[in-house]
């Protein structure tokens, strides 16, 4: 039998559809089966790229013509108390899967992604956060432990005391290290499956930053909706999102709202049109002449509908609400999107988001939705995170403006550095490679080269990122 | 691009020269008749490119056959290289192809498997299968997004002309190769380089037998 065999090929995307390449995928359900893969690859020379759901809008998990390991069947849960919320599980457990598993017993995750597809190994992989990063920050802060396999054959045991540099290496090593092969991650006490949530308009971006800044560490969750399309005074007016989890007592009828079936989305929009089928109604209004349009009605209706509502939501629908569109992504067509996503420190921040703004419509590549979120910085090798902002760009990309597009990106970036800001390997598809060390800094970018020559000395272990940003000269 | 040939000096080469044009280029020396070899080669050269997006399978050999000659050897050296290389190579390529929904199939078959004639019976049986074999696999394919090109060359000035008795329309590689681009760029299913001869095959095509077999053509 060939190795690898040719069944296991598989056309792979990134979840915006913007990128794509071949590679043979290995579905491992036992770790032996990873240490035989590794064997395997290295015998033959092929590289292996860690893949989980495939969330990523980046190459993070893409490894063209390669092997790509895809995490998603060792997905059990091992052990789970639900005294102490502690949970152990399998690397491929999703997000889903934990918060349907521990939500009756009254626990949380600590930290959630804004769907909750994604897998526990690749929400470490990112270190990613959620809408609470200021107050809980990454989710790597809530990891009591984990498991590995590295390539040079160690199976390892990490905790932040023991072990720190694999601990803060491993996660946020967005894969290239070593295989997760248990997690165990100490969740939320919740007393209630909802969430106070409190939603005001802001006229521009500068007014918006203000009013959150006090409120960062004040309320549990802190979003913000920018209407990206604006320009003028009103550029970045948009919506502000507060919410806080309940007291104890402040839920009246705790063992209703803490179901599974309570915090489950509708199926069907208005009682009538399917969810599934809800991006292809989408479709026609996704482009520069219709988005516009959508981000005016959202705006009005925040400003004169829900100006300082205050309203109980479930934490599923106001943490995933993207989940609410199976697909959403397809609603940008056939070229799919990137998110552009960057981390700016507070000072710099709002000159810089205004700037990129302003030029994103100059440019004539108006982005069609920006999410604004308030961060604090973190211990993580790799770490995307600042004590500032981080604004996340939708960009639609059509086979015609790839290039203008990528061309905008590079212009961001340069300011997003002038800015002293910092990227994430989970969204980025546009910097090119001299960047990664002016935002990681030489001195990480070593201990990680240092750390990568120690658990994967072959360097076994690579994506298309990896070759694209951090395997070149230091 | 991946270079995959019998004489590995000519393939670096054509390497060079790609790389000097700012090109990326592999070279693979291979015999296309070592069937077992493909399982091994085609997915280290899929790990080498990073995508597949054309796979072109140029192999073929037609060595000089006379007019009372009947030499199962070389017959069989031309069923090899025509048909079974191509099976070897094509299957893989339709397979991941077919996975991917998309790419390119391109094989170079012959105005002479469009016809038996008096000159090189295995030559003439050899490109035949080809084509069917081209056309079915056009027939599984199409539905599944992936382009599959039959390509009937006349007389193209490579070594293998040596061979041929009567040559006109020669056509220069180059020539040949533009013709092909172009046919993969517009997805066409069968071309002919240079063009007149579908014109000639189709009336060669439709002369009866009773005349045909009387003619030294």
């Amino acid at each position: 039998m060939p190795f690898p065999s040719l069944d296991r090929l598989s056309p792979l995307e990134n979840f915006g559809h913007s990128m794509g390449s071949p590679a043979f995928v290995y579905r491992p359900t036992r770790a032996e089966q990873i240490a035989e893969l590794f064997e395997s690859a290295s015998r033959c020379g092929y590289t292996i790229g860690l893949r989980g759901s495939g969330r990523s809008y980046s190459d993070a998990a893409l490894n063209g013509g390669h092997i790509v390991l895809d995490i998603r069947r060792m997905n059990r849960v091992l052990e789970w108390n639900p005294d102490t919320g502690v949970i152990k599980v399998e690397p491929g457990v999703t997000i889903q899967q934990l918060w349907q598993y521990t939500l009756e017993d009254g626990w949380w995750p600590p930290v959630v992604p804004g769907t909750m597809f994604p897998t526990l190994a690749g929400c470490l992989a990112m270190n990613i956060h959620g809408k609470n990063n200021c107050v809980a920050g990454t989710i790597g802060e809530h990891v009591l432990g984990f498991t590995a396999l590295l390539p040079n054959g160690d199976s390892i045991t990490c905790t932040p005391q023991t072990t720190p540099d694999l601990f803060y290496g491993l996660i946020s090593g967005a894969g290239l290290l070593g295989v997760f092969t248990s997690i165990t991650l100490k969740l939320k006490r919740i007393y209630s499956g909802n969430l106070w949530v409190h939603a005001w308009a802001s006229p521009n971006l500068r007014a918006m930053m203000s009013e959150m800044e006090p409120l960062k560490t004040e309320t549990d969750y802190l979003v913000g909706w920018v209407d990206s399309t604006a320009n003028g005074r009103a550029l970045g007016r948009g919506q502000v999102h507060a919410a806080d989890y309940l007291h104890e007592g402040d839920d009246s009828a705790p063992a209703q709202t803490l179901r599974v079936d309570y915090q489950t989305l509708p199926d069907t929009f208005f009682g009538l049109v399917p969810k599934s089928s809800l991006w292809q109604f989408m479709r026609p209004f996704m482009n520069n002449v219709g988005v516009p349009w959508v981000n005016i009605a959202k705006f009005l209706s925040s400003r004169f509908l829900s100006h300082h509502h205050h309203f109980l939501q479930s934490l599923v629908a106001f943490n995933f609400l993207l989940d609410y569109v199976p697909n959403w992504e397809r609603s940008y067509g056939r070229g799919g999107l990137i998110q552009y996503q960057s981390f700016i420190p507070k000072e710099t921040a709002s000159d810089a988001f205004v700037e990129m703004i302003a030029l994103t419509n100059r440019r004539g590549l108006p982005n069609y939705l920006s999410v604004l979120k308030r961060h604090r910085p973190d211990k993580f090798l790799l770490s995307h995170a600042v004590d500032g902002w981080s604004m996340a760009m939708d960009f639609r990309v059509t086979a015609g403006n790839r290039a203008k597009l990528q061309a905008l990106c590079d212009e961001l970036s340069e300011m997003v550095l002038q800015a002293g800001g910092r990227f994430y390997f989970a969204k980025d598809g546009t910097l090119r490679p001299e960047m990664a060390v002016l935002f990681l800094g030489v001195e990480a970018l070593r201990r990680f080269r240092e750390l990568k020559a120690q658990c994967d000395p072959q360097g076994l272990l690579q994506t298309e990122l990896y070759r694209r940003l951090l395997c070149g000269p230091a | 691009m991946a270079l995959v040939a019998r004489r590995a000096e000519l393939l670096n080469q054509i390497a060079d020269e790609i790389k000097s044009n700012g090109g990326r280029a592999h070279v693979y020396p291979h015999d296309a008749t070592q069937f077992a070899n493909v399982p091994t080669l085609f997915p280290t050269i899929l790990r080498d490119l990073g995508r597949l997006d054309v796979i072109v399978y140029a192999a073929g050999v037609m060595p000089a056959v006379d007019l009372s000659e009947f030499n199962f050897e070389k017959d069989k050296a031309m069923m090899d290289a025509n048909v079974l290389g191509a099976m070897a190579w094509l299957g893989p390529a339709a397979m991941a192809f077919e996975r991917m929904g998309r790419g390119s199939i391109v094989g170079i078959s012959s105005v002479a498997g469009d016809r038996g004639r008096i000159l090189n019976p295995a030559y003439n049986a050899s490109k035949a299968a080809l084509s069917t074999y081209l056309e079915a696999l056009r027939n599984r394919l199409t539905r599944r997004g992936v382009h599959v090109l039959t390509v009937k060359p006349g007389f193209v000035d490579t070594d293998m002309l040596q061979g041929a008795k009567r040559a006109f329309w020669v056509i220069s590689p180059e020539q040949a190769a533009a013709d092909i681009f172009r046919a993969v760029k517009s997805r066409k299913p069968t071309i002919y380089t240079p063009a007149r001869w579908g014109v000639v095959m189709m009336i060669v095509q439709h002369i009866p037998s009773f005349i045909f077999r009387r003619m030294s053509f």
